[in-house]
Formats: C-alpha cells, sequence, structure tokens
C-alpha cells in the first residue's frame, strides 16, 4: 500500500511537464479549467493518499481496533501498512490542516482589510485611488469593483484605458477569483503543485486579455495597455526579479501576435485527455488502496468474530 | 481626434472623466471637461457623469456663477494607490488569489517589453 499511495503524492511532478506539452496547444479559457481542475483532483488525491497512509497506522492501535472488531495483527498482515510511515504521514497530515486553517484566517483578515482600505475611496463599480503608483486590480463583493490608481489612468491613452478595464471586468464576469482560491488551496495541501499552480494563473490573465481584446476589437491595444502598465509601475517595484521571460513580457507577445485560432478539436481533445490522465490515475491510486484497506479490515474483522 | 463613444460602459466614461480632472488639477466647468474629453459626448451626459461623482464623494464641487466647478477630492500626498499598494503587498504566503493588473518586472522584462513596444508601434 506504502508504495501505491506513493503516487498521489509524487505525480505533481509529472503533472507539470505535461501541462508544458498541453497548454500552448489549448485556449486560455480552457487551459484554466483544465490546468485548475488538475490541481484540485491531484491535491485531493495526495490529501486521500496522507490520510489513508495515516489512517491504516492508526487502524493498528488496539484502541481503534478494538471500536472497529478487527484484529490489528491480521490487518498489518493483510495490508502491508508501515507503521513508521504511517506516522509520518499523520505529522504531514497534521502540518498541512495547520497550513491550511491558518492561510484561511490569514485571508479573511487581509479581505477584510482590503475591502475597508477600498471602501474609503468608493462603494461600488469603479473606485478611482488616488496616487502616483499604477495600480488596477478587480475585487468581488459588493457587487463586483474595480480598484484603479490616477496614476494607471494618467499613465494609458483612453482605448488603452477601456482595454484594462475590460481586463479587469473580464475577472469579474468568469468570476476567477474562485479559480485563484482553488489554486491557493491546492498549492498549499501539496507544494509540488506550485509550478501547475502558476501555469493555471497566466492562463486566467491570457484568458482576461483575450476577452479585453475581443471587446476593445484590437488585439494591440490590449497589448499596449498591458506593457506601458507595467512600465509604469516600475519604479515602485523595489527589487529585480532573477528569473528571466516573466508573464507580462509573455503576455505582450500573445497579444501582439493572431488571435489564437480554434484550430481541429482532435488534438486538443486528445491532449486534454493526456492531462486529465494523469490526473486520473493519482485518484485512481488512492481509490484502489482505500478500497485494499477498507477490504482488508473487513477480512480482519471477520477472522475476528471468528475466535 | 473626436470619435463616437461606441458602446462605452458607464464605469469606463467615468474613468475617463476621473483622469481629465486629474490631469487638470484645478477645478473644472461640465463644458471645459466635455472640450478636454477625447470622446464626444452630450454636455448633460458630462453634467450626470460629474453629478454621480460627486454623490460617490470622488469629486468636489465649488459655486461658480450659476453653475459648478467639479476637481477630484484632496489627496495630500496622493497616498492612497501607495497605502493600497501595501495592503496588497500584505496578501499572506506571497500569493495570488488577486489578479492584479500586472505583476512584477525583472531588468531583463523590461528591456524585452520595450523592444515589443517598440516593434508594434
Amino acid at each position: 500500500m506504502t508504495t501505491d499511495l506513493l503516487i498521489p503524492l509524487l505525480l505533481p511532478l509529472l503533472a507539470w511537464p505535461t501541462a508544458r506539452l498541453v497548454t500552448p496547444r489549448l485556449r486560455p479559457r480552457p487551459a484554466s479549467w483544465l490546468l485548475t481542475g488538475t490541481c484540485l483532483v491531484l491535491a485531493a488525491a495526495s490529501t486521500a493518499a496522507l490520510a489513508l497512509l495515516t489512517f491504516s497506522g492508526l487502524s493498528l492501535i488496539p484502541a481503534v481496533a478494538g471500536i472497529g472488531h478487527w484484529s490489528p495483527q491480521a490487518l498489518r498482515t493483510l495490508s502491508g501498512v508501515d507503521v513508521p510511515i504511517s506516522i509520518a504521514a499523520g505529522g504531514a497530515l497534521g502540518v498541512l490542516m495547520v497550513l491550511v486553517a491558518r492561510t484561511t484566517v490569514r485571508y479573511t483578515r487581509w479581505a477584510r482589510r482590503l475591502s475597508r482600505e477600498l471602501d474609503e475611496h468608493g462603494s461600488d463599480g469603479i473606485v478611482v485611488l488616488p496616487g502616483e503608483d499604477a495600480v488596477a486590480f478587480a475585487v468581488p463583493g459588493r457587487g463586483g469593483r474595480i480598484a484603479v490608481s490616477s496614476g494607471m489612468l494618467a499613465a494609458l491613452n483612453p482605448r488603452e484605458r477601456s482595454a484594462l478595464l475590460a481586463h479587469e471586468r473580464a475577472h469579474l464576469a468568469s468570476r476567477h477569483h474562485l479559480f485563484l482560491i482553488a489554486l491557493t488551496l491546492s498549492s498549499t495541501l501539496n507544494p509540488l503543485l506550485r509550478p501547475l499552480c502558476s501555469a493555471a494563473g497566466f492562463a486566467i490573465e491570457r484568458w482576461a486579455d483575450e476577452a479585453a481584446a475581443r471587446r476593445v476589437g484590437d488585439r494591440t491595444v490590449v497589448a499596449h495597455a498591458v506593457a506601458k502598465a507595467a512600465l509604469a509601475g516600475r519604479p515602485h517595484n523595489g527589487f529585480a526579479l532573477a528569473a528571466t521571460g516573466g508573464p507580462v513580457p509573455q503576455r505582450v507577445s500573445a497579444l501582439l501576435a493572431p488571435a489564437p485560432r480554434v484550430r481541429s478539436r482532435v488534438p486538443a481533445a486528445l491532449l486534454s485527455a493526456l492531462i486529465l490522465g494523469v490526473a486520473g490515475l493519482s485518484a485512481e491510486t488512492a481509490l484502489d488502496s482505500a478500497a485494499d484497506l477498507r477490504d482488508g479490515i473487513e477480512v480482519a474483522q471477520a477472522g475476528h468474530a471468528g475466535r | 481626434m473626436r470619435k463616437e463613444p461606441a458602446r462605452r460602459a458607464p464605469g469606463a466614461l467615468e474613468a475617463e472623466v476621473l483622469n481629465v480632472l486629474w490631469s487638470a488639477g484645478e477645478p473644472l466647468s461640465p463644458t471645459d471637461v466635455q472640450a478636454r474629453l477625447e470622446d464626444d459626448l452630450a454636455y448633460t451626459t458630462v453634467v450626470t457623469i460629474l453629478s454621480r461623482l460627486h454623490d460617490k464623494g470622488v469629486a468636489t464641487r465649488e459655486k461658480h456663477g450659476r453653475s459648478f466647478h467639479y476637481a477630484t477630492v484632496d489627496d495630500e500626498a496622493g497616498l492612497a494607490a501607495r497605502k493600497m499598494t501595501k495592503v496588497l503587498d500584505g496578501e499572506p504566503d506571497r500569493g495570488s488569489v488577486l489578479a492584479r493588473f500586472v505583476t512584477q518586472l525583472s531588468d531583463s522584462d523590461e528591456a524585452v517589453l520595450r523592444d515589443l513596444l517598440d516593434g508594434s508601434t
């Protein structure tokens, strides 16, 4: 059982290169759905694997076995439980639960602080923040608010300002905050998922970019809006990142290139099936192991009752 | 160059008018605002937007003869945007639940962006 359950825990390592193969061939919206769904399934499967390993160890404790009416010795032989690994899994699971709880509390507090800060400058719709710093973002709640600084407005021309608002509106209309919450939860439950979650986040930004391009009717305008906004934010963003090829130049290049065409659906479907297969393998392994453990318990219960 | 407003959403018009007020740095009459807007808006539309901004508390107005002159709310050092950036940066665990329009740029990214901009204009 133990080696089987390594699969859901480590499969995210495989998912990342698979995603890199698949996503350039998908348009941003299906890519966002696929990647976010895959992250959730992989996170659920790896958490389930830890839970199973923990429970399999707990099931050997005489007190627990007494309640369930099975023989600890029989169960240990049947299901190949490895007690030290079970303890380690239990420890890891405990740490993850604490992290999830802590992250939830911190995010709730932060969201309230953000909302109160926004309330000082406007109640709903578009909230303009006085100041030179170029800032723009969308917040769900109160019917959806879009915050833009006066500095950001001044850095763009009118059509680019439209593009910016259209991009933020697309985030609200498509409820992207739900995707992002799912991704944050997934990467908290399994840190190996961080690269995949990043890829999903990028696809979501591209989704909003393409929606803005359709609304404005000119991809180049949106490309310029993104580029000028990023350059306007430069002086404030203190430290320089080591990585090259960050998300902004990629978004701008994608917008300056022709729109992603709907080519033959077949290759995209096949590639999606590939990545779903990876996620499915993970889930299936966890479910198989759960079934094995349950079978083992039943046999151990039968043996115990027969004494 | 004057253009048709072309199905502008209400929020977009408010942002345009606010931008005019910010750039001016002094109180403007609705006629002044209408003149400085790139879009071809009716005078009554401009007045409606300015009143709405005033009701929201993002624009001030003072009597000027028989009409009003509008200005942006006085923010001494324009600190609101900076403060908001700080609140955003306080996001837990360096997370990204809130999608900002653009994220930070490395030096090499900046160079790439300038090349892209120059190439496409």
